[in-house]
């Protein structure tokens, strides 16, 4: 069986007794990606060569013996190529910064380098984080590996893609308004968002700086357990990292979750939510009450708001965001006579369609006369939105319902309209707009593709989240079916 | 709220991206639907609402000022489309 398909604690062992070494790991993702990335297209860049050279010096390591060995050893990582990394390419899937090499690493590559992963490529995703498909790539568009005419979701597209189809052993994907955790539900795939400051954004190309979230994306909770301890926790090169402390959240898996008081929004369980995803999502709530939580309906009346809000509080921050890229410092320089020509051409030419879309919508929402109707209205709206989750966690636990109101669509089913692709989110974005943490875990299948249960929790409350989705996956095994690939055994692998 | 082409124009003229005549009409008929389907906002009541513009409970995040290593000048130019004496070199914007 793959190595890559192997639980933590078998790899641990067999490191120990020397039977693999990282190059192996490494060698099989490789191996991996060559073999199915040709039709899931999650790939941006594959460093082979850098991530050769880091597992021949991980195996050294590992050959010299010294014991001590950081916490993802010699797992093989696909990075979202919106994150920072050093003389890697990185290109958050523009025409704009096709070319662009980062001079310095995210705070998050420097933490997955002390705990010792190896970083194979950078994945594709929608230009800037502005999409919910992964069409938006300026390049090309990620497949779904359940099934390739559907889309893997997005922004994190790339990220999801990976790990559904064994290229890679985690990843790290990004989440604004749902862009790690619907994408995660699309494909199949673990896929957590933290608390907002839990992870540095030092190195994160910013899309909407008080709604951005860089988060794992794993095969199981297990495993994105393990990516959240080495990747989250204060950051003084971010000023909006929170300075708390972090407590070890391998040791919150103890599968106990009696007593749990788990609320179910109505407004999440509507008429907007396709039938079979809301019969999943009961039969994983029937799970819970199995062991041992409460479950129980509650009302989250700002729930319908929430994707106004977001939309003009994110496209504002975003158009502010954007304007660093001028054609002046780095990224694509048109040929122009006047500054003012560079700009606008360089802009012209580097930005695909949505992110001028919502440059726009940004820049009007924000422009004299108009702040106080959308973007301020806005920010009040984002209160009472808040407001719902701190008044729901009063009495309850964790908030459960569906990821996404349907399954996977079809490539370019969505292109037409952006309203209609905005509202996949409608059940991700209340969880950045109050800045509390969510996790998406595989519960059961519609039409032979993948449906997420999300669960939200209490600010800094990671570990009782994963707790509960721990136990969740301990009871059934939703999370061990993985897609059938051309060329692939199928689940032989 | 009805937007046109030539606010479109204007907008795009703030956020320092052209427009084409089709664009602005597209864009303009995209931005129409999308404040649309904002207005619903309106809905509530938010008077006496504080408005939240940062999550967390922090504010005013501040170091000593005090002199630290920081990207090398070399570094910085990295990616510049066009550099000289360590400067970015940009067409001249008086006349």
């Amino acid at each position: 069986m793959s190595l890559l398909n192997q639980s933590l604690s078998t790899l641990q062992t067999l490191l120990d007794k020397k039977e693999i070494k990282p190059t192996d790991l490494l060698e099989e993702s490789l191996a991996a990606i060559s073999r199915v990335d040709g039709q899931v297209r999650a790939f941006l860049t594959v460093d082979e060569e850098g991530a050769r050279a880091a597992a021949a010096g991980l195996d050294r390591e590992l050959e010299s013996g010294n014991g001590a060995r950081g916490p993802l050893f010699g797992l093989p990582a696909g990075i979202k190529d919106n994150i920072s990394t050093e003389g890697l390419r990185t290109t958050c899937a523009s025409r704009f910064l096709e070319n662009f090499v980062p001079v310095y690493d995210a705070t998050v590559m420097n933490r997955l380098k002390a705990a010792q992963s190896v970083t194979v490529g950078k994945l594709n995703m929608d230009e800037f984080a502005m999409g919910s498909s992964n069409e938006n790539s300026a390049f090309f568009a990620t497949r779904n590996p359940w099934n390739p005419e559907y889309v893997p979701g997005g922004s994190s597209g790339g990220s999801a893609a990976a790990v559904a189809a064994g290229e890679v052993y985690f990843a790290l994907g990004s989440d604004t308004g749902g862009s790690i955790r619907q994408p995660a539900a699309y494909c199949g795939v673990v896929g957590l968002k933290p608390t907002y400051g839990l992870v540095s954004r030092y190195g994160l190309v910013a899309f909407a700086s008080s709604l951005d979230q860089i988060g794992p994306l794993a095969k199981n909770v297990e495993d994105a357990a393990h990516v959240l301890q080495a990747i989250a926790g204060y950051d003084p090169m971010d000023s909006t990292s929170a300075n708390v402390a972090i407590p070890d959240y391998r040791q919150a898996l103890t599968g106990d979750i009696r007593g749990l008081r788990i609320a179910v929004p109505r407004e999440y369980m509507g008429e907007g939510v396709a039938e079979e995803v809301r019969a999943r999502v009961q039969e994983a709530l029937r799970v819970f009450e199995s062991l041992g939580a409460v479950v129980e309906e509650v009302s989250m009346p700002h729930t319908e708001y929430a994707t106004a809000a977001y939309y003009i509080i994110a496209c504002c921050e975003a158009s502010s965001n954007l304007s660093r890229f001028d054609g002046v410092r780095y990224g694509r320089r048109a040929e122009a006579g006047s500054l003012e020509e560079l700009y606008v051409k360089s802009r012209n030419e580097g930005f695909g369609k949505e992110v001028k879309r919502r440059i726009m919508l940004g820049t009007f929402a924000l422009s004299s006369g108009y702040f106080d109707a959308y973007y301020l209205k806005a920010q009040r709206v984002r209160t009472l939105v808040k407001r719902d989750f701190e008044q729901v966690f009063e009495k309850y636990d964790l908030i459960a319902g569906p990821t996404t109101p349907t399954t996977a669509f079809r490539l370019g089913e969505k292109t037409d309209d952006p309203l209609t692709m905005y509202l996949n989110d409608i059940l991700t974005i209340p969880v950045n707009l109050a800045g509390v943490p969510a996790i998406s875990v595989p519960c059961g299948f519609s039409g032979g593709l993948p449906v997420g249960l999300q669960l939200i929790g209490k600010p800094f409350g990671e570990a009782e989240l994963l707790r509960a989705a721990h136990a969740y996956q301990q009871s059934t095994d939703h999370h061990l079916k993985r897609p059938q690939l051309a060329g692939e055994g199928g689940d032989a692998r | 709220m009805n937007i046109t082409a030539q606010d479109a124009k204007q907008v795009a003229r703030l956020a320092r991206l052209g427009l084409s005549e089709e664009e602005a009409d597209q864009f303009a008929g995209h931005l129409n639907d999308i404040l649309q389907y904002v207005q619903k906002m309106n809905e509530l009541d938010t008077s006496g609402v504080n408005p939240t513009s940062h999550v967390l409970p922090i504010a005013n995040v501040m170091r000593e000022d005090e002199v630290r290593p920081s990207l090398p000048l070399s570094d910085v130019l990295k990616n510049a489309p066009d550099a000289g004496d360590g400067q970015f070199r940009v067409p001249p914007v008086l006349e």
